[in-house]
C-alpha cells in the first residue's frame, strides 16, 4: 500500500508540488513566528537570566525588570543581617540618553554590576574586557547596536547623559527587547550616568543565596526583614518580565497568532490538496475496496500520502527556515530555531497533514464499491 | 459454486422503492461461462454486484461455495470478495500511477504475499495474456485491449474461483474483444473457474455454456449453447 502511496503522490507531480508549497508555506510561517516568539522570550529577560542572582530586592509593584526605581542603599544592610543571605550586590538598571555622532538622541539602558561580584555582569564578550570598567567613564556595548549607536572601535568616546564614555568592550547577541540597548558599566559609573541617583541609591539589589539555603526560605526571611520593598527570585523576576513584554504589550500574542494563523492556513491548504486527491482518486479507491480491501487500507494509503508529503514539505520548510534564521542573527529581531522546534515541528506537520485528511478518510468511508460498475 | 435463490434488491421505501432484482433464483458451476444479458436498468450489474459482495441484498439467499452471504455484516465482506472474486470492469479500473506488474501485484498484497512472490506470480500471468514485454509500462501507454488484458491479470492474481466480469468487451475493438473472450473461456475450462460476464455485445456470446437474459429485475430465460432452457 506504501507503493501505491508514493506512486499515487508522485504521479500527478503538479498537484505534489501545489501539495507541497501549501505545507512549505504554511511550516515556514509556523517556524518563523514561532522563533520569533522564542526569541522575544529569549530577549525579554536575557538580563535577567544572566544575572546569576539568586533573589532580586526591588521597589514595590515594578511591572519588570526595565522598570526599577531607585530604592536606599542602605536597606542591603538590613538584608545582609537576613540568614541565607550570602551577597547583596547592588544593581542599576536605567534609561539615559545616548548622543549619536550625528547629535541626535538615542534612549539606551544602562546596567551598572559591582566589578567585585559576579552578578549582573555582561557575557559573551567578544572584545575589551570587564576588567577596563575599572577606569572612570567607561562602558561596554553590544556590537550588534554598533552602527544603531554610532560606535565603530574599541577605544571610542561617546556622550552619554551628558557625560563622556569610552568604549572598552564588546559583547555579542545582548539585545534589548525594547529599541534601547543595554550598554554596561561599573556601579560606580552607573550613578554618575544616571540621572538624580546619588551614592546612596541604588534601583536593585542581587542577592546571592548561602550553601545550605534555599531561595525561596531567604526570600521569605527577607520578606519578613524588608516588607516596603517586593522580593523575587530569579525566576519570578524572569517570568514577571517576560509576561510584561511578550503578552501584556501584545509583541508574543502577535507572533503566537501568527504561527496559529500558520497551522490553520497549513490544515486548510491541505486539506483542501488531499482532499481533491482523494476525489480524483476516488475510482482507484472504489476499485480498492471491490477487490477486496477493507477501509483500513484505504485510510493507510490516504495517511500514507499525507505523511510522505509532510516529510517532504518539512524537509523545504526546515531548509527556508534555517537560512532564514541565520539571516536574521545579525538583526534586532533574530529568529530562533533550536533542535527541539525543528524536530517539534517534523511532528506537527505529520499531525497537520494526517489531521488535514480526516475529511478525505471520510469520504473514502462511504465509497459504495459498487461505483466500480458505473461506466 | 454460485447458488442464489429468491434474491431482492430494493432502493428506497414504500411508494419510492424500486426493485432492481425481484425473486432472482440463478446458479453458476465451476468451469461455466455465463453471460447475463438485458436492456439498461434491468437489474444485470446489480445482481452482479451482490454476488460479487459489493452490494447488500435486501432478501433471499446467495450461497457461495455453500457459505450464505446474505445478512453477513459489512466487515466480513472484503474478505470474501478477496478471497473468492476477481473483477473485471469495462472501465479497466486500473491505477494509471502504477506499472502493468505493480497493477497485478497489487491484488497479490492485499492477500498478504510476499513481495517476491508478488512480483514473479505477476510477470508469469502478464506473459499468460501476452504482455510479457510491457511489465513496467504504464496504463495510459496501452492500447484498450492490452489495458483489459492487465485487469483479467489482476483478476487472475488472486487465483479466484470466480470471475466477474462487467462489460469487459464494451469498450474494445472487435479482435481485442474476442482476445479477451478467448482468455476467460479458457480459465473456465482449463482452472475450473466460474466466470460470469454482463454483456451487450452479440459478437461474444458464442463464447457462453450459457445466456441468462434478466428483465425487470428477474429472470426472462436461459439459452443453453443455443437453445431455449428456460
Amino acid at each position: 500500500m506504501l507503493t501505491l502511496a508514493w506512486k499515487n503522490l508522485f504521479h500527478d507531480k503538479v498537484r505534489l508540488v501545489v501539495t507541497l508549497v501549501g505545507i512549505v508555506f504554511a511550516l515556514v510561517l509556523i517556524l518563523i513566528q514561532f522563533g520569533l516568539f522564542l526569541s522575544f522570550m529569549d530577549t525579554s529577560a536575557n538580563i535577567v537570566e544572566h544575572s546569576r542572582a539568586d533573589l532580586w530586592i526591588s521597589s514595590p509593584k515594578i511591572p519588570h525588570v526595565n522598570g526599577g526605581s531607585p530604592m536606599a542603599e542602605s536597606q542591603r544592610w538590613k538584608a545582609l543581617q537576613v540568614p541565607g543571605v550570602q551577597r547583596a550586590d547592588r544593581f542599576i538598571l536605567a534609561w539615559v540618553p545616548w548622543k549619536l555622532p550625528s547629535g541626535a538622541i538615542e534612549q539606551v539602558q544602562v546596567a551598572g554590576f559591582l566589578l567585585d561580584g559576579d552578578m549582573g555582569r555582561p557575557w559573551n564578550i567578544v572584545a575589551g574586557s570587564v576588567e577596563a570598567l575599572r577606569a572612570e567613564d567607561t562602558v561596554i556595548v553590544d556590537e550588534i547596536y554598533k552602527e544603531k549607536l554610532g560606535v565603530t572601535r574599541l577605544g571610542q568616546v561617546v556622550e552619554m547623559s551628558g557625560r563622556r564614555a569610552r568604549v572598552v568592550g564588546f559583547t555579542h547577541g545582548i539585545r534589548s527587547f525594547t529599541t534601547s540597548p543595554y550598554i554596561f558599566t561599573s556601579f560606580k559609573n552607573a550613578l554618575n550616568y544616571s540621572p538624580g541617583m546619588t551614592e546612596k541609591d541604588t534601583v536593585y539589589f542581587h542577592i546571592r543565596v548561602a550553601p545550605g539555603f534555599t531561595p525561596a526560605q531567604v526570600k521569605r526571611s527577607l520578606q519578613q526583614m524588608l516588607p516596603q520593598f517586593d522580593i523575587y527570585t530569579n525566576d519570578e523576576m524572569l517570568s514577571k518580565t517576560r509576561t510584561y513584554w511578550v503578552f501584556e504589550t501584545g509583541a508574543g500574542i502577535t507572533t503566537l497568532m501568527g504561527a496559529i494563523l500558520g497551522l490553520i492556513v497549513g490544515i486548510v491548504v491541505v486539506a483542501q490538496t488531499i482532499y481533491a486527491a482523494t476525489v480524483d482518486h476516488i475510482r482507484e479507491f472504489g476499485t480498492l475496496k471491490a477487490m477486496g480491501a477493507s477501509n483500513m487500507r484505504i485510510y493507510e494509503v490516504i495517511l500514507a500520502q499525507a505523511a510522505m508529503s509532510a516529510v517532504i514539505g518539512y524537509t523545504f520548510a526546515i531548509a527556508i527556515a534555517y537560512f532564514v534564521s541565520q539571516g536574521s542573527q545579525g538583526g534586532n529581531a533574530p529568529i530562533a530555531l533550536p533542535p527541539q522546534v525543528a524536530a517539534g515541528t517534523l511532528l506537527l506537520a505529520i499531525g497537520m497533514c494526517a489531521g488535514a485528511s480526516i475529511i478525505s478518510i471520510r469520504k473514502a468511508t462511504t465509497i459504495d464499491p459498487a461505483m466500480v460498475f458505473r461506466g | 459454486m454460485i447458488e442464489i435463490r429468491n434474491l431482492v434488491k430494493t432502493y428506497g421505501k414504500g411508494s419510492a422503492a424500486v426493485h432492481a432484482l425481484n425473486g432472482v433464483d440463478f446458479d453458476v458451476a465451476a468451469g461455466e461461462v455465463v453471460m447475463l444479458m438485458g436492456p439498461s436498468g434491468s437489474g444485470k450489474t446489480t445482481l452482479l454486484s451482490a454476488m460479487g459482495c459489493i452490494l447488500q441484498a435486501t432478501s433471499g439467499s446467495i450461497q457461495i461455495d455453500g457459505r450464505e452471504i446474505v445478512g453477513l455484516p459489512e466487515s466480513k465482506l472484503p474478505r470474501i470478495r478477496l478471497e473468492h472474486f476477481g473483477f473485471i470492469f469495462q472501465g479497466f479500473n486500473l491505477f494509471p500511477a502504477l506499472t502493468a506488474r505493480e497493477n497485478v501485484e497489487l491484488s497479490l498484497k492485499l492477500k498478504g504475499v510476499s513481495s517476491s512472490q508478488c512480483r514473479r506470480r505477476a510477470t508469469e500471468l502478464l506473459e499468460q495474456v501476452g504482455l510479457g514485454d510491457k511489465l513496467k509500462t504504464h496504463p495510459a501507454d496501452l492500447s484498450g485491449g492490452q489495458k483489459q488484458r492487465i485487469a483479467i491479470a489482476r483478476a487472475l492474481a488472486g487465483d479466484p474461483p470466480i470471475i466477474l466480469a462487467d462489460e469487459p468487451t464494451a469498450a474494445l475493438d472487435s479482435h481485442s474483444g474476442q482476445t479477451v473472450m478467448e482468455l476467460l473461456t479458457a480459465l473456465a475450462r482449463q482452472r475450473q473457474r466460474a466466470v460470469v460476464v454482463v454483456t451487450h455485445d452479440n459478437r461474444v456470446l458464442h463464447y457462453a455454456d450459457r445466456t441468462v437474459h434478466i428483465a425487470d429485475g428477474r429472470i426472462a430465460n436461459h439459452f443453453e449453447e443455443g437453445r431455449t432452457a428456460a
